[in-house]
């Protein structure tokens, strides 16, 4: 056992060492210490160094507010984690951890220069130092500062762990098992209501669990005696899940919680066994009660940051809790009558205390028990200045005047290894405001307390603004049977002993005889703002918090700001001559905590990332040796590259072989919406450009579909199967949208019309034969089907049969070829696929994947919506006027088409270029320009798609340029890094004009 | 995170559903006979207002269902749910 413990408690076990590491020394603490807990047994104050200034920093807290001692645990291994708080870790055998920000080591670093020259890094350094000049940024001082600062390294291996998600639903759901949790549960399960009480820590009971003072009394039982028997009772209600080491993370409206559960973090490497590591639960519930407690405030004065400086009732919790004193020559500096706890505690111990109280005087039971005990009290004085470098010595102190607004008289040195500060108690109302509550300021005791608004969610105990036990015990007994209904619980006659607080003052700053611009009074530890930079700010002129916060990145740090952002309120109030509560707060966003990516995406990892969608023929595919293409969640064969073929050569093969005798395409992934109604036909005509009526059964049409501001939205062939009967294609990527989007003119524009539809995508697979020997192999599977122009012409379908199996047979083209499309069942996908490679065999069928396809339609100038159009391309600017009606009424997107903007003549308008040089093959999305001359340079348009064609043997490119339209034969020119390429506008199709491939 | 009440299905999470913008924007029967400015009307302009509006909804990853909404967008209350073809509920 080290000197530094000197307590046994039952909270740790001091019969079980656990041995660990910290910044490459060896240490010993207890199983039940966390990592700050042993650190500080082992007479470890110092832990990091600061953002900016590089100055020592020690640990300061006992909990999630903790700014200074952030490590880096496990470093080197795949489970590594920066930015974690040693007051959060619990200790386990073998643990590793460093301190960050302190290269190259934490008791010497170059950055500590920093502290020499601060005077120089006033509020928005960074901002006014670094804008110049320009080329200094990038070079030097940007990689100056992100290594000088660096907050932690990230993991750099795929993090092994599991993750979890859980939802679960409950009548009441309670944050925080302190005393309010406790007494809100018990009420709540003993209710029959279903209750989920969480607590972050790995026990519950929250400071009570250690308070064994004379002035603290619940029906004359200690209050921790009291509360002990009270949670033993909790463990056997039924209706209560107590979910430990749980933290709540975010509150959403409508009682929607999220909350991360820590399942093996405590746990020795060895023993984690690749199990679960976090599971996040996402809650709904009924209620919610929030009993998340408060947290301590600092007192902002002269070098209020060295190692040893640390939070009253931390102090008080290393001692009782874990057993350890964190010195042995202790000064309590406070405001308030609550840290008069801890200097009881210490003194029943032997340990020396003393007291600087701002207060004139105070005449509370515990004050009085304190002096019973011959601590030595300074009133009405305050710290102006401390020493130490690497830990606190001494302190020199000074009398206030009368207001408070000055220091008076002579200064008083006194020594001490370890400096207890509270500046009172700030409610934990970040749960509330997350939920959209709203703050009321009390003035008293100069605090936000959450102003009840929802009769689903109520705020009890010290987050609630009730700091004293029978204020807890009351009302949180009287709040929790109002808000779940309950006439009367065991909580009605408690009988409650404690010290009242008489008298209260508080100072955001203390003053000091050292002028302003010299003293360093740090607000926001981790960030290193302090006093001076936000007067600044606000004499550059900033006014609102917001604005002040981010300037002085106060608040900004991982804690975002639990111990800073009250000070740097009032600070602000004071120098700006205002009444605090006129300022409102800083915005709390979640979440509360820092999260784990891998808790956020729980399973949603590798494979199981996105949903991947295969068409039945997949397999096949694969086996022949397919590259793959993600067009949204489909998996497509992008090209089937023959030995080590790369993707030019096997396309410029397949589109060669499609063109010459045969190719075959899967083209199932195609969005399939079976419409069916009596008004069908009308239903049609209102959603695309074209007329439908007269459309013959079992013939095929293209039709386009707009948005109603006339843009072009989605494109396909529409069959009419029967009389109220046909089947659309959409895109693959628009299917969803197009359904959703027709589902919700049918519902909302149009309910009188009789029309049901139902996707049908995932229902048939579809193989596309196309080329000059296509009719052969079709012949060939179909014996007894006359594939004559006449008997079935282009845009046409029929019902075949292969054995027993139905198919459905389009004579349509999207490659300009002869082509028909085979669809069936998708059971049956790849029997047919099979059977097509089989039969075509002999006519060196070949299959190509989305790229030729691609390429062949580019030939023929047919557009792919999504590429050659973006969202701002009329049918007219596609030059397809062909297919917008002029007789219809009405359709989507029809009035749109004469709006003044849509019928500008210098939209841009979709053309073919041919590059001047037939070898050169243009880049998509490239610009295009008319004048290279002519600064700045104008661009005209930019180029869609682009491809070496084998069966034109040139390059050729689809572009939209401003009133392209009129162009044909015009040169432009298209800039590249190196060189600009020469290129013609020329017509959009390519290849065949006349249409008499498709009846080859 | 609301819970949204399905007309058709009852209590669900948001995240089954979609917004579809402002409710109660009629689609002109007669587009054509509109000028550029009566149209863009129609096309473009929506409230967006902080306090109580009408909103259309559509259940998508469930029963597909739209429906109308009256909701609170400076405290994201929702007042009703109503079908479409219903009359909005007067306050
Ligand atoms: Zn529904």
């Amino acid at each position: 056992m080290t000197k530094f413990r000197v307590n046994k408690t039952k909270h740790v076990d001091q019969t079980k060492t656990v041995s660990f590491n910290f910044d490459g020394k060896s240490y010993h603490g207890f199983d039940g210490d966390t990592l700050a807990s042993a650190l500080l047994s082992n007479g470890v104050h110092l832990v990091g160094r600061s953002f900016k200034y590089h100055r020592p920093r020690g640990i300061m807290s006992c909990g999630s507010e903790e700014p200074n001692a952030i490590c880096q645990i496990n470093e080197n291994t795949d489970l590594t984690e920066p930015n974690v708080r040693a007051t959060e870790i619990e200790l386990y055998e073998g643990l590793k951890a460093s301190s960050q920000n302190c290269w190259p080591s934490v008791n010497f670093d170059i950055g500590g220069i920093n502290n020499f020259i601060s005077q120089f890094i006033p509020a928005g350094f960074y901002y006014k130092t670094f804008m110049w000049p320009k080329s200094f940024w990038k070079k030097i001082y940007e990689p100056l500062i992100r290594w000088s600062a660096g907050l932690g390294k990230s993991p750099t291996k795929p993090d092994p762990e599991l993750y979890d998600h859980k939802h679960v639903h409950c009548d009441v759901l309670i944050i925080g098992g302190g005393i309010s949790g406790i007494i809100a549960s018990k009420i709540a399960a003993k209710n029959n209501l279903r209750t989920i009480l969480i607590e972050d820590k790995n026990i519950l009971g929250g400071s009570t669990i250690f308070q064994k003072n004379e002035n603290y009394k619940i029906n004359n039982k200690y209050s921790s005696e009291w509360l002990d028997d009270e949670i033993a009772e909790l463990q056997k209600l039924d209706n209560l899940t107590i979910k430990t080491r749980t933290s709540l993370a975010a509150y959403h409206s409508y009682n929607y919680l999220l909350a991360k559960e820590n399942i093996s973090d405590h746990l020795p490497l060895d023993k984690k066994n690749g199990g679960i590591r976090q599971r996040l639960w996402k809650i709904r519930a009924d209620k919610v009660l929030v009993a998340t407690g408060a947290i301590e405030r600092p007192l902002v004065f002269n070098n209020n940051d060295r190692p040893g400086i640390m939070l009253a009732n931390s102090v008080k919790k290393y001692l009782d809790f874990y057993g350890v004193s964190c010195g042995f020559n202790n000064v309590i500096f406070t405001n308030n009558d609550s840290a008069y706890e801890t200097a009881v505690s210490l003194k029943e111990k032997g340990i020396s205390v003393e007291i600087i109280d701002i207060r004139k005087k105070s005449n509370s039971k515990i004050v009085k028990n304190a002096e019973k005990l011959g601590v030595k009290i300074y009133w009405n004085s305050t710290i102006v200045n401390t020493f130490g470098h690497r830990k606190i010595k001494s302190i020199e102190i000074m009398n206030l005047s009368e207001d408070g607004s000055n220091v008076v008289g002579d200064k008083n040195r006194i020594n001490c290894d370890c400096l207890a500060v509270s500046g009172g108690w700030t409610p934990m109302v970040h749960m509330h405001t997350q939920s959209g509550g709203k703050l009321d300021f009390r003035e008293n005791d100069q605090t936000f307390i959450p102003t009840e608004i929802d009769e689903n969610h109520i705020n009890v105990g010290s987050c609630n603004g009730d700091f004293e036990l029978e204020e807890i015990i009351n009302n949180t007994n009287k709040k929790v049977k109002n808000f779940l209904k309950v006439s009367e619980t065991e909580f009605d006659n408690t009988s409650v002993l404690n010290s009242k607080e008489l008298d209260k003052r508080n100072i955001w700053l203390l003053p000091n005889y050292i002028s302003e611009g010299k003293c360093k009074s740090f607000i926001d530890f981790q960030n290193d703002s302090t006093a001076k930079d936000i007067k600044l700010a606000l004499r550059e002129g900033f006014k609102s918090i917001e604005h002040v916060k981010r300037y002085t990145t106060t608040g900004m740090a991982t804690d975002q700001g639990k111990l800073s952002n009250m000070h740097a309120l009032g600070i602000i109030a004071d120098t700006a001559g205002v009444k605090m509560g006129t300022l409102g707060t800083t915005t709390f966003r979640p979440p509360f905590t820092p999260l784990t990516f891998g808790s956020i995406v729980g399973r949603s990892v590798g494979k199981f990332f996105d949903i991947i969608r295969k068409t039945s023929i997949h397999e096949w595919h694969s086996q022949n040796n397919a590259k793959f293409e993600n067009v949204g969640q489909w998996k497509r064969p992008w090209y089937y590259p023959i030995n080590d073929e790369g993707l030019h050569d096997a396309v410029q093969r397949e589109s060669k072989a499609a063109r010459d005798s045969a190719g075959i395409l899967d083209a199932s992934t195609l969005g399939k919406i079976d419409i069916q109604g009596t008004d069908a036909s009308e239903f049609l005509n209102r959603v695309y450009t074209n007329a439908w009526s007269k459309l013959g059964i079992g013939k095929c049409r293209y039709g386009l579909m707009l948005n109603e501001d006339g843009m072009v939205y989605d494109d396909g062939v529409t069959t009419r199967l029967g009389e109220n009967h046909y089947l659309m294609t959409t895109t693959t990527g628009g299917a969803a949208n197009v359904l959703s989007k027709l589902e919700d003119y049918l519902q909302t524009e149009w309910p009188e019309l009789d029309v049901y539809l139902t996707s049908v995508t995932d229902h048939y697979s579809t193989a596309s034969v196309c080329g000059p020997n296509s009719k052969k192999i079709l012949t060939k599977i179909f014996p007894d089907k006359d594939f004559s122009d006449e008997a079935f012409p282009h845009m046409s379908y029929q019902n075949a049969k292969i054995d027993e199996i139905n198919c459905r047979i389009m004579r349509i083209s999207f490659t300009g070829e002869l082509s028909y499309e085979i669809n069936v069942e998708s059971k049956y996908g790849k029997s047919l696929w099979e059977k097509c490679i089989e039969v075509g065999k002999e006519f060196k069928i070949t299959p190509y994947g989305t790229e030729t396809m691609h390429l062949l339609r580019a030939e023929k100038g047919f557009i792919i919506v999504g590429q050659d159009t973006d969202g701002t391309m009329t049918p007219i600017d596609l030059q397809m006027d062909w297919i917008v009606s002029k007789k219809k009424y009405d359709f989507i997107g029809k009035r749109s088409l004469y709006r003044s903007d849509t019928i500008r003549e210098d939209r841009k308008q979709l053309v073919g270029l041919l590059t001047d040089d037939p070898n050169e093959v243009l880049e998509e999305g490239a610009q295009i320009v008319s004048d290279v001359n002519k600064k700045p340079i104008e661009m005209i348009g930019h180029v869609t798609s682009s491809y070496f064609s084998p069966n034109l043997n040139k390059s050729i490119a689809l572009a939209v340029v401003k009133s392209g339209k009129k162009m044909n034969g015009q040169k432009l020119i298209v800039p590249m890094e190196n060189k600009n390429i020469n290129v013609t506008v020329s017509d959009s199709v390519f290849l065949d004009k006349e249409n008499k491939r498709i009846y080859a | 995170m609301f819970l949204i009440n399905c007309p058709y299905c009852g209590e669900r999470d948001q995240s089954e559903f979609s917004c579809g913008g402002e409710a109660h924007m009629v689609r002109p029967k007669q587009p054509t006979e509109l000028s550029d400015d009566q149209w863009a009307e129609y096309l473009f302009m929506r409230k967006n207002i902080k306090g109580v509006q009408f909103e259309r909804w559509n259940h998508a990853h469930g029963c597909r269902k739209w429906f109308n909404m009256v909701r609170d967008t400076s405290n994201d209350k929702i007042h009703a749910v109503y079908k479409m073809g219903e009359k909005p509920p007067v306050e």
